[in-house]
């Protein structure tokens, strides 16, 4: 019991640092948005990745840029219906 | 005539008496008639005991002082000033008022053996007088309304008194304490009949603000504006017709004013509002009793009337024959707890009364521990009773009113929260603060707040409850508004508690109460307590209002300070508003510096208030702004400095100390020419005040002296000019040593002096004192010589000098008393400061240092041996290794020593002698010297141990040679058990030199005793031995190790198995990148132990797997750790919180060493498996992984089959053939 509740405090302190920390009831809408916001934010993080994707878009990477910080906002479409 | 007569007859009749009183045992004289009863019986209607029952006018007492006032008018704002503010006439030759305190109720106070254990963790029982008076208000304020509240209709009345009814109230209550002191004032004056004619001219009170006055004069005719504190219109115009009709008013012909009228209730007319406020059971008292004084000692005759209880009537009555009845149906006995709330009180006995033996029946019934629905307590204490009663009265839930089902619902989870268990405690917390809302504030704190006046709170108690209200205020927000008052006379006292932890608790609670309630309800509810008749509540209420401004930020709160601070209604208001300024910055610190123009501008008049306590109380508020904002901000004093250096030249006493503390604490925030300028102006008021003999000035005056001569404007020829003479005369006497707290600041300031004008020139000064005949004397000048020489070195020290300070260095050495390290600390930073410039005077210092080794007391040989330690690298400096070798053979000698703490010191001077000398030319050899040291590695004082190990370790460093390696083995089996100390420093020195050793005679011989030492039973040794086994490893290289450990592994018993592990563990862990080598040697063993069918053998495997793992990062062994993945992988779903961390660990590990991509292949398939089982475990590993590498995880994750996550981005691919088409394209567009 005091065990649960101490893992269950661990990964909130987790969690209020790292947005992406999941657990066993995390939904697959959730992840995949966090995979996707990562994703970006990656791309958007290396610059050489960006030069190259830009190259590869034919746009500047200022634009390459703003397009994948605008694609964060739900990047996976709209949350699922909720069914109760 | 006549008149002699009386004086003749009146000592007669006095002499009579006293003989009379002398005479024990002599029957009752009276001396009216002069005349001794001659009979020898007693008289019935006399009291027997002359001594306390004088039954004439003859007053004994005549001309002491009958009662003791608990606290004098005295402001508090100087933490340490002692009552003589005046000056003594007479030498002092007793202990001051301060050092008395010191003793009574200090530091060394000593704990009272006759006051229980119970009593002594009572909080009140700590506390000062002083501190004392929270208890006295302890009356809660009725609630109050709320005028902000959001959905307040207009016409509704309010139940709770307004601002307004408030502030009438306090007036009242003014009025009350000065008519009060009038009539004291009378009764003095007119006691004996004649009355007293007090002098036209100025009374002694008012003498403090005449002789120094303002500063600036103020101006005769006084506007009469409506101001900011007056509460009415209509009060303005009745103050002024009372001013014209009657001067001296009391509250009875007092005419109403219209519109205050139905305001003016005295506090007596006022129903309390609080039932639970005053105890249940003492009803109709006038005072609340408690329960424990309402039965007093003996008189409690319930225990009579208590029914029988089955055990006493089958003694009583005969076995045979009776026959035990069910009750007739319909019976109910009384609530038992009903009856035991409220004993029937006992006819009040006044005649004799037997004592009754302590019925065993009585003593547990009274104090249950299980109370209905709460469950087993920690305790429960008597006083408790009177406020838990109700929840053992029997009462059934279903009859109860809602209302009274949630007041009993508080007061269990009250009682949980105060007396049960932690997780009683926890729950119970969580359940009040998840409920706050519903309960209500009005429920919740008219129960928690008389919980925390109980005088017999303890620290826990009050600590759980401080947090109850804590929660519950979060969780209230607004809704807590009528009662802000009540909770901050409850929690301002915490703000003067001793308790460091008491404060910051109170400090907190206060600061949320005031983000919860509100700037504006803040203040309107501590402005009537801002000029409160009694300063105890103004201090409070100082503090409590610094606490809001550091909660609500200054800017809002300071339109209203500069209010309070300008009030011309009552000093009390002045006071009260600079003492929050002056605590605003001790408890912001440097956060004023934004807000400092605005703070000091607040309360500059009041450097030139007609009362001395304002003046005084702004100094410090200055001073306080000063040392916070140092070292920026002078330019927001610029308006005050004149004032403040005007008013030091017409202060005295009191009011000047504050004002020169002002000036100290100004001075170092100036810039040079600055500083030197108004340095030079006050320095003069310095000097003026260096023969004070009031302690509190002479401590103020040298802090005072210490931060002008820091600045940098101040320099060293004006200090020596005009300072200097007068700072030793008046400061560097005997006297000042014997008090602990002048010691310190002498020799601060004198070292803060040192540091401008230079050593030569301070310690030439106070150098002749180092053979004065006062040991503390003495030792305060061996401590300032230490500090200079430590910080300027010993350059400046003539050769002459030098000379006179080793000779009263020597001497204050040799004749101490007690010995102290201060000696110690001084002796040895001037012989290291002169340097080779000591060698002339080595022998005399060596020889005095042979002769204390020699001495009986055991202390005086300890100090010696770290007085050696201390001075040798100095005399092997000077090339005085015969006296060295001289030193250590005596050492040697002393070995023998039975004193575990001198024979440490011993052993620390040897090795300091080895350190300096060299093993080879050290005296006696170490070969004969080691020997000695084999058995006192037993030892187990961690003194003696730490310099033993200390001493062995280097000897095996640095010359092995010099011992047989069957010593070295011997010492070898010492070390196990070091291995284990309790301190850190023992144990790391214990594995360094079983390092040193094994490398000396080679790892074989230490081996095979540690692999031996595997199979002992105890567990603790083995863990050492594992350690140990790793060091041999790291100091002489896996390859002499691994082989006979692996093959140890092949003994079949499974301690030797587990131990084994443990040394790889620990092996690996050691030699880190090392490790790379021996994977795939160690690869097999650890495939078997990850198989085996043993928890434990699972979990040190993993640990294995761990360090290796981590060892080889990048190292090119990701085969054999993939290998070692897929063993490890199986044992994710163990259940035992070891276990599963070990695994989990290891699985991090071999991420790390092959990265995060092939490892997530294994964890993407559970993520979103359907048993939760799997689950956890799974997002356990993801979890970690993506707060390590989230980064590099990110071309890992895997192609989903819904198109739901498209990552075309990471299908981009650029061909280069055409962009350099695309390219020639452009070019050709741009040529043509």
């Amino acid at each position: 019991m005091a065990d649960k509740l101490r893992t269950q405090q661990q990964l909130e302190a987790l969690q209020s640092r790292y947005l992406g920390v999941g657990h066993a009831d995390t939904t697959k809408f959730e992840w995949t948005s966090n995979i996707a916001r990562d994703s970006y934010a990656s791309y958007v993080g290396h610059p050489q990745m960006l030069a190259y994707m830009s190259v590869g878009l034919g746009q500047s990477r200022e634009k390459t840029r703003l397009d994948f910080i605008e694609k964060m906002v739900r990047p996976v479409g709209p949350p699922p219906e909720r069914e109760d | 005539m006549s008149d002699a007569a009386d004086q003749v007859l009146q000592a007669q009749r006095e002499r009579n008496a006293a003989k009379a009183a002398g005479k024990k045992g002599s029957k009752a004289f009276d001396p009216t008639t002069q005349r001794t009863d001659t009979s020898t019986k007693a008289s019935l209607t006399d009291t027997f005991d002359t001594e306390l029952y004088e039954r004439n006018g003859l007053d004994k007492f005549a001309g002491y002082n009958t009662s003791i006032a608990v606290n004098d008018e005295e402001d508090e704002e100087m933490e340490d000033a002692d009552g003589d503010s005046g000056r003594n006439l007479v030498g002092q030759y007793t202990a001051t008022t301060a050092q008395r305190e010191e003793f009574a109720n200090g530091g060394t106070e000593e704990a009272d053996i006759l006051v229980t254990r119970e009593k002594q963790a009572q909080i009140a029982s700590r506390q000062s007088d002083y501190q004392r008076k929270g208890m006295e208000r302890r009356v809660l304020t009725p609630t109050r309304a709320d005028p902000f509240a959001e959905n307040r209709q207009a016409g509704v009345e309010e139940n709770g008194q307004s601002y307004r009814e408030i502030m009438a109230m306090r007036e009242v209550e003014q009025e009350e304490e000065r008519v009060r002191k009038a009539i004291e004032q009378k009764e003095q004056n007119g006691e004996n009949g004649d009355t007293h004619h007090s002098p036209t001219l100025k009374g002694p009170s008012d003498k403090e603000n005449a002789e120094a006055g303002s500063t600036v004069a103020v101006s005769a005719e006084k506007k009469r504006k409506r101001r900011w504190d007056v509460s009415t219109e209509e009060k303005v115009s009745e103050d002024v017709q009372m001013e014209d009709v009657k001067p001296k008013k009391s509250r009875w012909d007092e005419i109403p004013a219209p519109g205050a009228a139905p305001a003016k209730r005295s506090r007596w007319d006022l129903a309390p509002a609080l039932v639970t406020a005053t105890p249940a059971s003492g009803a109709g008292l006038a005072t609340p009793m408690h329960p424990s004084q309402m039965m007093s000692f003996g008189t409690d005759i319930s225990g009579r009337n208590m029914s029988l209880s089955d055990e006493e009537l089958n003694e009583m009555l005969p076995n045979e024959g009776y026959k035990i009845l069910d009750p007739p149906p319909g019976y109910e006995p009384l609530p038992a707890a009903a009856r035991r709330l409220l004993p029937t009180p006992a006819a009040a006995t006044g005649g004799f009364m037997n004592q009754q033996s302590e019925d065993p029946r009585s003593m547990g019934k009274q104090l249950p521990t299980d109370i209905p629905g709460v469950g087993d307590l920690q305790f429960f204490k008597a006083e408790d009773m009177q406020y838990f009663g109700k929840l053992v009265d029997g009462a059934e839930e279903n009859e109860l009113s809602v209302e009274e089902l949630k007041e009993r619902k508080i007061m269990r989870l009250l009682l949980k929260v105060k007396n049960g268990t932690p997780p009683m405690r926890k729950t119970a917390l969580r359940q009040i603060t998840d409920n706050a809302r519903q309960f209500g504030a009005g429920a919740l704190f008219n129960q928690i707040l008389p919980l925390l006046m109980e005088k017999t709170l303890e620290d826990q108690e009050r600590h759980l409850l401080v947090k109850v209200i804590d929660r519950v205020l979060y969780k209230l927000d607004d809704l807590v508004r009528p009662f802000v008052h009540k909770i901050l006379v409850v929690i301002e006292p915490l703000l003067i508690d001793q308790d460091y932890y008491a404060r910051v608790e109170g400090r907190e609670i206060i600061s949320n109460l005031s983000k919860a309630a509100g700037l504006a309800h803040m203040i309107s509810t501590m402005r009537p307590d801002i000029d409160h008749a009694d300063e105890y509540v103004r201090n409070t209420t100082a503090r409590a209002f610094a606490v809001v401004a550091s909660a609500l930020t200054i800017p809002p709160l300071l339109p209203f300070l500069n209010a309070v601070c300008k009030s011309r209604k009552s000093w009390q208001a002045r006071h009260t508003g600079v003492k929050i300024i002056q605590q605003i910055p001790i408890l912001m610190g440097c956060a004023v510096l934004p807000h400092l123009k605005q703070l000091v501008d607040c309360i500059a008049d009041n450097l030139n208030d007609e009362q001395a306590k304002v003046r005084t109380v702004t100094s410090l508020a200055i001073a306080a702004l000063a040392e916070a904002s140092n070292p920026y901000g002078i330019e927001s004093f610029d308006a005050i400095l004149n004032p403040l250096w005007m008013g030091a030249r017409k202060q005295r006493g009191k009011g000047l100390a504050g004002f020169l503390k002002a000036i100290g604490y100004i001075i170092p925030l100036m810039d040079e020419e600055y500083a030197n300028y108004y340095t030079s102006v006050i320095m003069e008021i310095l000097i003026r005040e260096f023969s004070s003999p009031d302690e509190e000035m002479k401590k103020v005056v040298l802090k005072v002296v210490s931060q002008c001569s820091s600045t940098a404007g101040v320099t060293a020829g004006y200090l020596k000019e005009t300072v200097l003479d007068d700072f030793f005369k008046s400061f560097w006497v005997r006297r000042m040593a014997l008090d602990k707290r002048n010691y310190r600041q002498v020799v601060d300031t004198t070292v803060d002096l040192g540091q401008k004008v230079g050593a030569g020139e301070i310690i030439s000064r106070i150098v002749k004192n180092l053979k004065d005949e006062s040991e503390a004397y003495r030792k305060m000048a061996v401590e300032t010589i230490e500090k200079i020489i430590a910080g300027l070195g010993a350059a400046d020290v003539t050769e002459r000098l030098e000379e006179e300070l080793i000779d009263g260095i020597l001497h204050s050495f040799q004749e101490q008393s007690v010995e102290d390290i201060i000696m110690l600390n001084g002796f040895g930073t001037v012989v290291n400061a002169l340097g080779i410039r000591c060698k002339k005077y080595l022998p005399q210092i060596v020889s005095t240092i042979l002769w204390r080794l020699n001495h009986k007391s055991a202390p005086v040989r300890q100090q010696s041996a770290d007085l050696i330690s201390r001075i040798a690298p100095i005399m092997s400096q000077c090339g005085e290794d015969g006296l060295l070798g001289k030193l250590s053979t005596v050492l040697y000698e002393y070995l023998g020593e039975e004193y575990p703490e001198v024979l440490g010191s011993i052993l620390g001077a040897l090795r300091s002698i080895v350190t300096v000398v060299g093993l080879s030319t050290m005296q006696p050899p170490i070969k004969d010297l080691l020997p000695r040291l084999t058995p006192i590695l037993r030892n187990r004082h961690e003194k003696v141990q730490e310099n033993t190990i200390d001493l062995v370790g280097r000897i095996a460093d640095r010359g092995p040679e010099a011992v047989n390696a069957r010593e070295w083995m011997r010492i070898c089996f010492e070390l196990l058990d070091m291995l284990k100390a309790h301190k850190k420093g023992i144990r790391r020195a214990a594995n360094n030199t079983f390092g040193f050793i094994a490398k000396a005679i080679g790892p074989q011989d230490v081996l095979a005793t540690l692999l031996n030492n595997l199979r002992v039973q105890e567990r603790q040794s083995r863990v050492c031995t594992a350690v140990a086994i790793g060091i041999v490893a790291e100091t002489c290289a896996p390859f002499t190790v691994l082989p006979a450990l692996m093959n140890e592994y092949r003994v079949p018993e499974l301690n030797v198995q587990n131990g084994v592990l443990k040394s790889l563990s620990f092996l690996f862990e050691y030699i880190g990148e090392m490790a790379k080598d021996y994977v795939y040697a160690v690869t097999p063993l650890l495939e078997d132990a990850l198989i085996d069918r043993d928890q434990v053998h699972r979990q040190t495997a993993a640990s294995v797997v761990k360090h290796v793992a981590l060892g080889v990062v990048g190292l090119g062994c990701e085969d054999a750790m993939l290998h070692l993945l897929n063993l490890l992988y199986p044992n994710l779903f163990e259940t035992s919180p070891h276990v599963i961390d070990r695994i989990i660990e290891a699985i991090d590990a071999v991420r790390m060493a092959v990265g995060p991509g092939l490892v997530m292949n294994y964890v993407w398939a559970g993520l979103f498996h359907p048993a939760r089982k799997v689950r956890v475990p799974y997002w356990r590993l993801y979890n970690s992984t993506y707060v390590q590498q989230a980064d590099s995880m990110v071309p890992y994750y895997p192609v989903m089959d819904d198109a739901k996550l498209p990552r075309f981005e990471l299908d981009i691919l650029v061909n280069l053939d055409d962009l350099r088409r695309t390219r020639r394209e452009q070019l050709c567009k741009t040529a043509t």
